[in-house]
This record gives C-alpha cells, sequence and structure tokens, in this order.
C-alpha cells in the first residue's frame, strides 16, 4: 500500500553534518553490535528471514502449484486435508499460493529498492559533488520526479510494461530515488566541506576514489535505513496495484489474493485473512527495522519537553543564610547538572557562588564551556529542560528563584531581569517584523496598550543609536545587519527598566566596529538606568573597560573574584593570569577571538 | 514575489510539456496494439494498417504529440477509441470523485496532526510518547488492510455506513459524507502518521532556537511561544510536507477507491491503460499533472505568506 511509507512523496529526514559526525563516530561501537541489543530489531529480522526462507524453501514444503486448480477444493476451508489454509474460490491451494506471495513480494522489493538505490545514490554523488550546473540539473530533474504521483504513472503505463510487476518495480524503483538522492547530496555536501576531503584532494586522489572512499563510507548508514522504508513501500505498492487487477493473474501475489479474498468477503472471510496478514506482517516488520537500524545508526533524537517547565531542583541546605538586602542578586554554591547518555549525571557548574550589588556592574569571565552562560541562564530561569539544579540558591531582590514557578518567573523575567543574547539574528523570530517582536515583548511584561507600546519601541530604538527607527521597526530580521539586530535587541530588553540585565557575549558576534559602539551603548544606559548589569564574557579588553567586578570562571567553578582592578593589578590564580596574557597578545590582531585553550585543562 | 511566482509557474508548465511528452513517447509502442483491440478477433494486419493510417497514428510520434499538445491548450483533448465520447468532460468528472476524498482527508489531516505535533512537542513526556505510538500505529498499517477492516467492522458487521457506491456532494451532501467517511479515515491515518511526526520535529526543532529563550526572556507567554512564533516557523516546512502528502494521497486513493467501487480516477486510469484508449490516458496525465501543478502553486503561495524571506528570494 502506498499510504504512509510512500517515499516518492515523503520528505525524508535529512541528516546534516552533525548526522555525518554521530554517524562516523557512533562506527566504533559496532552497528550490528547494538541492533542485537535492541529487541524490536531481533524481532523484526527474525520475522523477516523466516518469511524469506519460507518462501525460498516453497518447493518442498508443497506439492500444489500457484496456480493450479481443483474443483473440489473451491472454498475450502482450513484444514482440509492437503488444503492447510483452505483453498480460495478458484480451488487454489491458499497455502501455495502464499509461499509463491512471498516471493512475488521478495523480488518487487529488491528490484523497487536496487533501483532506487542505484539511480539515487548516483544522481546524489553526482549532484552533490560536481559544479552548480551540474548540481542544479539533477536537483531540478530530482524534484520532478518527486512531485508525480507515482501510482499514477504506473497504472497510466500499464500499456507500456504489460502489467508486468517486473518492469513496474523497475520504473517505481526510479519514482523512489528522490529520497535516496536527497540523502546522498546531502552528505556529499557536507563532506565535501570536511577537511579530510580537501587533504585527500590534496595528497593525489582522484575524484573518484575521493567519492568513493569517503561519501560511501559515511552515506551506507542513512542508505540501510532508507532501504528498510524501500523495500516495505516497494511490496506495498506492488500488492496495492495487484489488487487493483493490474498484471497478469497467473502471478500469484499478496494483493491478487487479497482482492480475491475481498470479493468472497460474505462466504469465507479467512481468506481474505491469510494474506493480510502476511502483508502486514513483512509491512510492519520493514518499517519497525528501518526505525531500528536508525536509532542504531544515528543515535537518540533530541527529546521533546515542555516548554518552562521549571529545572528539576534538589536544594540543600546552606541555602537559607541570612541574605544581605543590599545585594540584588545573591547565588549560592549553585550547581547545575546534565543528564548523561550513559546514566549518570554530569555537573557543569559546581559550587558557584557570586554576588551582584544594586547598579553594579559584574563581569563574568571565562571560556567558552566554562559554565558561565550555564550560570546566567539559571539566573534568568531559562536554563533547558534537561537541566537540574542539583544544589544551592539564586536569591534576587529578596526572593529565591529556584524552584520558583514559571508563571511568577516570567514576570519577573519581563519586568526586572533582562537579558541580551550574544548573537542577535538567531535570536530575532525570521518571521515577524522586529517592531512586532519588541512590542509583544513589552506588552507581555507591562499593561500597555498597543500604540503606547509602539510609541516606546520606536523611542527605545531612537535611544539604542539607531537612525531610523520607523524603518527597522517595519523591517524583518533578515533585512538589518547584525549590529543593529543587537541594537533592537538591547532595546527590547531595556524597555521594561529591569533592575538587572544580563548580557552573555554581546560584543563577540559582530564586527570589531561594531563593539565599543555596543559597549559604550551598555555603558550609558547602565548609568541612565542605574541597572545592575551581569556581563558573561571570554574578553577581558570587554570586562576592563565596563565592569566594577570580575570573576573567573573555569570548568564550572570560579577560580578568582575581586574587583577589576585587584584582578588585572595582581592577578592570582595562574588561570586568569593565563587568560590575561592571552588577550596582552592577542587583542591586537584578533579582538574577538576566544582566548586558547592551552593550559585550560588543568583539571 | 511575483518573479518568484512566475519562476514557479515556469518550472510548472516545463513539467507538465516534459511528463506529457514523455508519457506520449513511451505510448508509441502501443498504437498498434489498440488498433487490435478496436478491430477485434478479424483483425488483419492490412486492417490495422488502414486503421492506423485513418487515425494518423502511423506518422512520427513526435508530429502526433504536438497536435496533440496544440488542441489540449485549447481544452480540446479528443474523444476516446472506444467510446467516441469527448474524453475531458469524464475526466474531470472522475477527478472530482477523487478529490471529493483527498480534499477534506487532506484538511482534517493538517488540523490532526497540527494539534498532535504541537501537543507532543511542546509537553513531552507522555504526551510525546503518545504521539509517538500513534503515528507508529499509522504508519504500520498498511492502508489497503485498513480500508477492508473498517469496511468489514462499520458496513458489513454494524451496517452503519455503505460499503460502496458514491453519491455527489451535490445530490445529498449527508450521504456524500457517508459514502466517503471510511476511505477518508484511512487517508487521515496515514496521513497522519506523517505528517504529526513532521509537525512534531519541526517543532521540537524550532522550541530549541534561540529566539525561543529570549522571547521567553521578555515574560512572553508559553502559549505564544509556541503557537504564534514556534509553530509560524515550523509551519513553512511543514507545508511543504503537506503538499507532498496531498499527492501521496492522490496516490493512494487511487487504490483504495477501488475497495470501495468509488467511480474515481483511479478505476477511471486502469480502465483507459487496460484497453489503451490512449486519448483517455493522455488527459489523464495532463489532468494528474495540472493537479500537481496547482497543489505546488498553492504551497509556493501560502509558504511565500508564512516565511518572508521567501519573498524576496
Amino acid at each position: 500500500m502506498t499510504l504512509p511509507n510512500d517515499p516518492t512523496t515523503r520528505t525524508v529526514r535529512v541528516p546534516g553534518t552533525e548526522a555525518i559526525a554521530t554517524a562516523t563516530r557512533s562506527s566504533r561501537t559496532p552497528v550490528w553490535k547494538k541492533l542485537l541489543r535492541d529487541p524490536q530489531a531481533v524481532i523484526t529480522i527474525s520475522l523477516l528471514v523466516i518469511i524469506v526462507l519460507l518462501g525460498l524453501l516453497t518447493p518442498f514444503l508443497t506439492s500444489h502449484g500457484p496456480n493450479q486448480t481443483d474443483l473440489n477444493a473451491i472454498n475450502a476451508p482450513v484444514g482440509t486435508p492437503g488444503f492447510l489454509l483452505g483453498a480460495d474460490e478458484s480451488g487454489r491451494d491458499i497455502f501455495a499460493r502464499l509461499l509463491h506471495s512471498i516471493n512475488t513480494a521478495v523480488i518487487a522489493a529488491l528490484l523497487g529498492t536496487s533501483v532506487a538505490l542505484v539511480v539515487g545514490v548516483l544522481g546524489g554523488l553526482v549532484g552533490g559533488y560536481f559544479g552548480r550546473i551540474t548540481q542544479s540539473a539533477t536537483e531540478w530533474i530530482f524534484s520532478l520526479i518527486m512531485t508525480f504521483p507515482g501510482v499514477l504513472l504506473l497504472i497510466i503505463l500499464m500499456p507500456v510494461t504489460r502489467g508486468d510487476y517486473r518492469p513496474t518495480m523497475l520504473i517505481f524503483g526510479v519514482l523512489l530515488a528522490p529520497g535516496i538522492y536527497r540523502i546522498v547530496r546531502n552528505l556529499v555536501l557536507g563532506v565535501k566541506n570536511e577537511l579530510y576531503v580537501d587533504a585527500a584532494r590534496v595528497s593525489g586522489l582522484g575524484n573518484l576514489r575521493i567519492l568513493g572512499r569517503h561519501v560511501l563510507f559515511v552515506v551506507r548508514g542513512p542508505i540501510i535505513i532508507a532501504a528498510a522504508f524501500l523495500a516495505g513501500t516497494s511490496i506495498g505498492v506492488q500488492s496495492g496495484l495487484a489488487f487493483l487487477g493490474v498484471g497478469s493473474i497467473e502471478i500469484p501475489s499478496f494483493g491478487a489474493m487479497i482482492a480475491s479474498g475481498f470479493r468472497n468477503l460474505y462466504i469465507a472471510p479467512t481468506q481474505f485473512l491469510w494474506p493480510s496478514l502476511l502483508l502486514g506482517v513483512i509491512t510492519a516488520s520493514l518499517v519497525l527495522l528501518g526505525n531500528s537500524l536508525r536509532d542504531a545508526f544515528e543515535g537518540a533524537k533530541p527529546k521533546a519537553a515542555r516548554i518552562g517547565a521549571a529545572p528539576s531542583t534538589e536544594r540543600t541546605a546552606g541555602a537559607d543564610e541570612a541574605v544581605d538586602a543590599r545585594n540584588l542578586v545573591e547565588i549560592r554554591n549553585l550547581a547545575i547538572a546534565y543528564p548523561q547518555a550513559s546514566g549518570g549525571i554530569a555537573e557543569v557548574v559546581r559550587g558557584v557562588d557570586l554576588k551582584i550589588n544594586r547598579g553594579e556592574v559584574v563581569g563574568l569571565v571565562g571560556e567558552s564551556g566554562s559554565g558561565k552562560s550555564q550560570t546566567a541562564f539559571a539566573t534568568l530561569g531559562v536554563l533547558p529542560n534537561e537541566a537540574i539544579i542539583t544544589s544551592g540558591s539564586i536569591v534576587f531582590d529578596g526572593q529565591e528563584l529556584v524552584g520558583l514557578s514559571e508563571a511568577r518567573m516570567r514576570t519577573l523575567r519581563g519586568r526586572e531581569i533582562a537579558y541580551i543574547p550574544q548573537e542577535p539574528m538567531s535570536n530575532l523570530d525570521p518571521s515577524y517584523r522586529v517592531g512586532v517582536q519588541l512590542v509583544e515583548g513589552v506588552r507581555s511584561s507591562s499593561s500597555m496598550s498597543k500604540a503606547e507600546a509602539k510609541d516606546l519601541v520606536l523611542s527605545l530604538l531612537a535611544r539604542v543609536g539607531i537612525a531610523d527607527p520607523q524603518r527597522t521597526f517595519d523591517s524583518y530580521p533578515h533585512e538589518i545587519s547584525g549590529g543593529m539586530a543587537q541594537r533592537a535587541l538591547i532595546a527590547g530588553a531595556v524597555a521594561s527598566r529591569p533592575k538587572l540585565l544580563i548580557a552573555d557575549e554581546p560584543t563577540t558576534a559582530l564586527d570589531v566596529t561594531v563593539q565599543a559602539e555596543i559597549l559604550d551603548l551598555l555603558r550609558d544606559l547602565q548609568a541612565e538606568l542605574d541597572m545592575a548589569v551581569l556581563l558573561v564574557t571570554h574578553n577581558f579588553g570587554v570586562v576592563a573597560d565596563v565592569c566594577d567586578r570580575i570573576a573567573v570562571m573555569q570548568n564550572g567553578s570560579i577560580v578568582e573574584a575581586g574587583t577589576t582592578l585587584e584582578i588585572f593589578d595582581h592577578p592570582q590564580h595562574p588561570y586568569t593570569q593565563m587568560l590575561l596574557g592571552s588577550i596582552l597578545e592577542e587583542e591586537s590582531v584578533r579582538a574577538d577571538a576566544p582566548p586558547a585553550a592551552v593550559e585550560g585543562d588543568t583539571k | 514575489m511575483t518573479l518568484y511566482i512566475l519562476r514557479r509557474l515556469l518550472t510548472g508548465l516545463v513539467l507538465a510539456l516534459l511528463v506529457t511528452f514523455i508519457t506520449f513517447l513511451l505510448l508509441g509502442s502501443s498504437f498498434e496494439a489498440a488498433a487490435y483491440t478496436i478491430l477485434g478477433p478479424s483483425a488483419t494486419p492490412q486492417s490495422v494498417a488502414d486503421l492506423m493510417n485513418a487515425r494518423g497514428w502511423d506518422r512520427p510520434l513526435v508530429v502526433q504529440y504536438f497536435e496533440w499538445l496544440l488542441h489540449a491548450v485549447q481544452g480540446d483533448f479528443g474523444v476516446s477509441v472506444y467510446t467516441s465520447l469527448p474524453v475531458a468532460p469524464s475526466v474531470i468528472q472522475r477527478l472530482l470523485v477523487t478529490l471529493s476524498l483527498i480534499v477534506p482527508a487532506l484538511l482534517i489531516t493538517a488540523v490532526l496532526s497540527t494539534l498532535l505535533g504541537v501537543w507532543a512537542a511542546s509537553r513531552g513526556g507522555a504526551a510525546d510518547r503518545t504521539a509517538q505510538v500513534i503515528s507508529l500505529v499509522g504508519y504500520i498499517v498498511p492502508g489497503l488492510l485498513l480500508a477492508i477492516g473498517l469496511v468489514v467492522i462499520f458496513s458489513v458487521q454494524l451496517k452503519w455506513l455503505p460499503a460502496t457506491g458514491f453519491t455527489p456532494l451535490t445530490d445529498d451532501p449527508l450521504a456524500w459524507v457517508r459514502s466517503i467517511t471510511i476511505p477518508v479515515i484511512v487517508l487521515v491515518v496515514g496521513g497522519v502518521a506523517n505528517l504529526a511526526a513532521q509537525v512534531r520535529g519541526r517543532m521540537i526543532d524550532e522550541l530549541r532556537r534561540d529566539y525561543v529563550r529570549t522571547l521567553r526572556t521578555r515574560g512572553v507567554s508559553t502559549s505564544s511561544i509556541v503557537i504564534r512564533h514556534a509553530l509560524r516557523n515550523a509551519g513553512s516546512p511543514a507545508l511543504t510536507v503537506l503538499s507532498l502528502e496531498f499527492i501521496s494521497m492522490f496516490g493512494s486513493s487511487l487504490i483504495i477507491e477501488n475497495v470501495f467501487a468509488l467511480p474515481g480516477y483511479g478505476s477511471f486510469a486502469f480502465n483507459a491503460s487496460l484497453q489503451g484508449d490512449i486519448p483517455v490516458i493522455m488527459a489523464i496525465t495532463a489532468f494528474g499533472v495540472l493537479l500537481v501543478f496547482v497543489v505546488n502553486l498553492i504551497t509556493d503561495l501560502a509558504n511565500g505568506w508564512l516565511n518572508p524571506k521567501a519573498r524576496v528570494q
């Protein structure tokens, strides 16, 4: 049946370069070992092997031919001597016909799948590896094949195929090819950009050998997965067509048997049952096997999770000590962990203590992966769902944030704590005009009318240094520059005059010339609104400019904290000294380069 | 946007020409067989040659194709070789029967898949597992078997719904609903299995994006983030899947119609092919391509509306 699993029309989930990476990585644990551990794979493979074996052993299992009729046995019930499963309307042995139908199905699957694989893989290699013109030509051809309803074409071409299922399946294979083509082409495009192909090219290997060695190796996982689905689809379509009556009545197949059973439904319902059952088991096994193969080759996909679910917390003592009222934020003994694939959890932040006074600018400095962004997200209450706050407390303005409900947290976030992200473009919703997004934010955290919110946003856009606020307001994110987008995000963040602004690497993704302007803007706004600012950065140059105090993070812990002057004049910790050293060397060359992780691994 | 639509129109036009041309070429070998069928048992090589000559079938295929095309663009698809009736009206009538199955099925599929996919992706946990099981079950049950199973239960056993036959919507809306209920359910089960999984996947990806976090930090409500923002962004790729789903349903319905003896496109195409009725086959192909073309155009327009970037490309 063509229904759900018809890859002529189904978009195949296309793995990107990450999938390439996982495919390569997972090849260390042999795939067959993973499959053997997966009961679904073991059961489906066993069923399929048994069924195929039954088909192969047909001559030994029955003496009846598939079209051999016995007038005495018309509609014979199950268990009639010599007719194990009974006989059909023409007195043909159902058991014998089932066995022969298996062989028809297997041949149909082999033909359809192999044509699809050959055409798709070749098309994908050509379309992905060679130049732009070849690429768009193949793309065009395959999308053309994909948009045509395959079953209709197969019916129309009956005069050409004479209804024989073999040429029909060959044509159907071509119709299935676009799915494979897409997978292969995208993988080739990905692999092409990987260094090892370049390296191979430099070392003088020919184009064909590059394709053969590297691409086909990487591509084999997705192809094996797709083959399972293709086989199921081919069998389904062959049965469907045979059910319609396409093809010779001499060819035993599930479709023809189902059609005959369906005609006889009122007289002998079991005749319909046997072929249906077997066809159902085969196609279901192939789909389930495909799913198991996907898991084995590609690993777990990202899981769905409730948005805004407060991270699981396991609070510990030490959090309830008296809090100093002068501090706007007081983080104590904070630890954040993530569950691992192996079952345990890995702590990415541990024992972090951090205080921010009202109106104070604190720099949180460290390399990527040091846990500084995690600390910031925990304060904002926007940690990913799988994160667990294993211990500690975050007190904001006298209120404990750890374990606070999403609803309470949300009102705090909009009004009192604001956030400026690192990468301005990905932090704007591409589908809405900039102004609309900012107005929505403003109205979520206030009781302003649409018109009031719009006026406020326009004046804020002017305040953050955008020359033509109305134009930016009416632009889509892809129509404005990164610097402009960051200014718009800053405008959105300070709209509610927050008490605390958390800026996560606010200048890293910007051009060097724009970086200084954005820092100036932040400094001005901080003074104007008297906000406290937590500036998360890897760049000591940025910190020196604006921060009152600095905390240095490494491997999830704060290794040193103090006033900016203290840290710059007398860095105590070797890691701080290293970071400072690296900016002095690199500042003139690469102002935005992350400090090299030379001594970072002093675990 | 205009340029974008023009380009898509042009692509569609080329598709239509190419598919009809290739079909015509492939059918070329069966003109003689058609002549034999028409003449019946009394056919002799001479009478067949005369008939082919009289009908112009012995001319070069390319010439014949362009003649067909010239008439087709004026809406003249010729007459059936067997019945001598004009082809176009009967093709349209059969197409409408099939469309009256697919269109409701597609709408229901779109609504159910969106609900299920969004629910699964934004709730996670048990909701997500439920949605995945629903998808899997819909996926592994062959539509043909589901169709027959439902007929056995609801038409044969319970006698709630007619087992076969079709009433046009314009004749009796209620009878129409009853006549399409089971085929539509079958199409929807298969459609939801595929589309809900796609919506779920897109939504999970979308909800992990940076802009979602930024919106959250501004105090924007979860429902607005899920529906206004994430769903809208997931909508554009999901729409492409929906258009492919339409084509997939079209293919499925050709087979399923047969279970219910519906006078749709499938049985029509089957009979025409069996008889080698070339004008009818060509009209069926042309209308099939036209349908695909219209669906793709609607998808492109909707994509342009959903996705501001598509408008400028």
